[in-house]
């Protein structure tokens, strides 16, 4: 029944509204608790997160190394983390190479690295992006007008589990007088999901 | 925690269609892969969604070739898979 697994769904929405609701009438939960710490997680998730880990990794080659071995603990050297006020959740960051790209999805519902990607965009969550991309990522990589090298390999993880994937996307040519801020500001949120070059 | 696969097995899924929830997407039920990594161990979601006592069980990423999921594409897809969904492949049968 993995058909099911909709998050996007608002039966699920209204589930949840009611469960909300039920734990402040017994007084389990403060409303203004929970709008708070929600408020703070989504403050603190923005792709800007995200593009600093890719930044640091494209100046310090020992971190990219730490990054690459351990996501969790790597990010945590910039003082970032994939708690979000709940459970911590383990991150794997996959890179590109000349050779290899990799796109991220999840087909079961719309799992991500919200703390370092920030809101998933719609498409993501859309059943055309889930569906098509693990069948076909060339064809929605070019929808994205995205035309990849027909000679590189490409790599789709399923967020399907417990793990959230960050794509590393290659540094462009030309960067290597760039400081880590300014690299930073030419990541963008789709080239770390995979659907474009950075 | 005790887990069945290494890096490298090859195994095949689960072709069974639960009547409750399931993270083994229908895309790879039946499919041949190869175990890439142990990710962790996390309760089974099948269990959880019903209320059963759940215990951590190993997951594992596993790559399958676009060609054996969808008989077109030269991609690869990586799925993060419970320890339950897979079994391992004997070489020789295949």
């Amino acid at each position: 029944m993995s058909g099911d697994h909709d998050h996007t769904g608002g039966s699920l929405a209204a589930r949840v509204r009611h469960v909300e609701a039920l734990l402040q009438q017994r007084g389990l939960v403060d409303a203004r608790e929970l709008d708070g710490a929600l408020e703070a997680f989504l403050t603190r998730s923005s792709p800007a997160n995200g593009a600093r880990v890719v930044a640091e990794a494209w100046v310090d080659e020992s971190f990219c190394d730490r990054l690459l071995e351990n996501a969790n603990s790597a990010i945590d050297e910039l003082g970032l983390s994939m708690g979000g006020g709940l459970q911590q959740q383990r991150l794997k960051v996959v890179a590109n190479t000349e050779e290899l790209h990799n796109v991220v999805v999840c087909t079961l519902c719309s799992c991500y690295p919200i703390a370092l990607l920030g809101p998933s965009p719609t498409w993501y969550k859309s059943e055309a992006y889930r569906s098509r991309v693990v069948r076909d990522p060339r064809g929605v990589l070019a929808d994205f007008g995205f035309d990849l090298d027909a000679a590189v390999r490409v790599s789709v993880w399923d967020s399907s589990a417990e793990s959230r994937y960050m794509v590393l996307p290659r540094r462009p040519a030309g960067t290597d007088s760039l400081d880590r801020a300014t690299l930073a500001s030419i990541v963008t949120r789709n080239g770390l999901i995979g659907v474009a070059p950075v | 925690m005790t887990e069945l696969f290494t890096s490298g097995a090859r195994v095949q899924t689960s072709r069974m269609d639960p009547p409750h929830h399931t993270r083994l997407p229908r895309y790879a039920r039946g499919a041949f892969g190869v175990v890439v990594e142990c990710e962790g161990a996390y309760p089974r979601p099948d269990d959880r969604a019903r209320g059963l006592a759940a215990v951590p069980e190993p997951v594992y990423s596993v790559r399958f070739a676009a060609g054996d999921l969808f008989g077109e594409g030269d991609h690869v897809v990586t799925i993060a898979l419970w320890e339950s969904y897979l079994c391992l492949v004997d070489e020789e049968v295949r």
